[in-house]
């Protein structure tokens, strides 16, 4: 009787074992096969998206490589370490691209993608990640409006801190009646990433001086 | 033999469908149908996925001890859908930024198990695949009425986003109403539930007047025998 049992579960397991070991075998192959398709369809969906708002002709760089880590900051809202892109033209410094996190959206953080150009002046803003309400406050988007454009060619020289807010709060930043809390948490963060830049800009473009 | 393989179809589509009559897999039928192309495409995954996995797991049912045949079917599913979750990002990318989190969730859709479970085990293998295929298709169907639902109510499109799984081109067959701000309700949680109701009482309306018309008319040719 007990032989019969540890006969039966030895082969009960060894079956378990052997589909174990086809599915790891065919999840294997299937992970090393799409690997290089996949790393290049990132690349060129994260490089498209540079393109949008850093123009390529504005640097002669390999931007994807040209990366600076930056630690956690309050300025950019970043709670892990994040990569900075620093474009460069004839081996000056031309801008870069920073990731900033908004905290405050009205649900979940806001990830944006913010490039500045070298004399502080930024070049273009895009949101990456987000969860505001559909139809409501998604209109940060790209693909649901072109409010992310009104940060074209901004920047602290151009308009003074104050200004920076909707103009529900007094400041120049349209919004959308109904969706103010969304607009007011980007806005926020553009201003905090160029105040970052501002303070950070020697250690940003310090490798690329070399 | 093709009396067998009709029957299947019918039951996938119809009779038995997953998303309106089973109610299995209401976790993507709700959250994803916000467009009818993001419901489509994910009703297609889940096709794909349940005819792969009641097509493996046929040929091997006898070498499948009962015991642990649960976890051994499950074991198939997810790798199935790992696969199908990395061919997509490796082959449409901007269809898996949009899919993303959903395609690893196939994998918990009651619906892929309970074929499995209650059809593969038990049947030949081209009958599986073909259960599967069918099952998934039923599904796809309703994601994709209740998507275009939505869409339509809710952003007053139809069939926008195309372009992100057959690139720009189809971008032309997008249709858009004119002028049209759009109900939100419709695209958000409740309109999931909203919308699905509706298309169960459909469903179900459908099918009672069916058998009210076959019933009047047994008892119609009952009393035209009697006298």
């Amino acid at each position: 009787m007990a032989t019969h049992i540890i006969k039966h579960a030895l082969k009960t397991s060894v079956a378990m074992l052997a589909f174990a070991f086809v599915g790891t075998l065919l999840l294997a192959y299937v992970f090393i096969a799409t690997r290089p398709p996949i790393e290049a369809s990132e690349k060129e969906a994260r490089l498209a998206l540079f393109k949008q708002i850093l123009p390529e002709k504005n640097y002669d760089n390999d931007l994807l490589s040209s990366q600076v880590r930056i630690a956690p900051n309050a300025l950019l809202g970043n709670r892990l370490p994040s990569i900075a892109n620093v474009a460069t033209f004839q081996h000056k410094p031309a801008g870069v691209i920073l990731e900033a996190v908004a905290h405050d959206g009205y649900s979940g953080d806001i990830k944006l993608l913010i490039a500045i150009r070298a004399d502080g002046s930024i070049s273009g803003v895009r949101v990456l990640a987000h969860k505001e309400t559909p139809g409501l406050g998604d209109y940060i988007d790209i693909a649901h409006g072109n409010w992310i454009k009104l940060f074209n060619d901004e920047s602290l020289q151009k308009t003074p801190t104050e200004k920076w807010q909707v103009k529900k709060d007094g400041g120049q930043y349209d919004y959308m009646v109904g969706a103010t809390i969304t607009p007011r948490a980007v806005v926020k963060a553009v201003l905090k990433a160029l105040q970052y830049f501002e303070m950070n800009k020697q250690t940003l473009f310090a490798p690329s001086a070399n | 033999m093709s009396n067998l393989y009709k029957e299947i179809t019918i039951n996938g589509l119809w009779k038995q469908n997953s998303g309106v009559v089973q109610l299995l897999g209401l976790c993507p039928t709700l959250a994803v149908t916000t467009s009818a192309v993001n419901g489509l495409s994910l009703g297609f995954a889940t096709a794909l996925v349940m005819s792969a996995a009641n097509g493996s797991v046929s040929p091997v049912r006898q070498f499948v001890p009962n015991e642990i045949r649960v976890p051994v079917f499950i074991l198939v599913i997810a790798a199935l859908v790992t696969v199908i979750d990395l061919s997509i990002n490796a082959y449409a990318h901007e269809l898996h930024k949009v899919l993303g989190i959903f395609i690893p969730l196939i994998v918990v859709n009651c619906i892929v198990l309970a074929r499995v479970e209650s059809f593969a085990a038990k049947n030949p293998t081209l009958p599986s695949m073909l259960d599967g295929f069918m099952m998934g298709s039923g599904l796809m169907l309703v994601l994709g009425l209740l998507g275009a639902i939505r869409e339509l109510l809710g952003k007053g499109t139809v069939l926008s986003g195309l372009d992100l799984v057959f690139g720009p081109a189809a971008h032309a067959f997008m249709w858009t109403s004119v002028d049209y701000h759009g109900f939100l309700l419709a695209v958000l949680p409740p309109g999931a539930f909203l919308g699905l109701g509706s298309l169960i009482a459909l469903r179900n309306w459908i099918e009672l007047r069916k058998t009210a018309s076959h019933q009047s008319a047994v008892t119609s040719t009952q009393s035209a025998t009697s006298h």
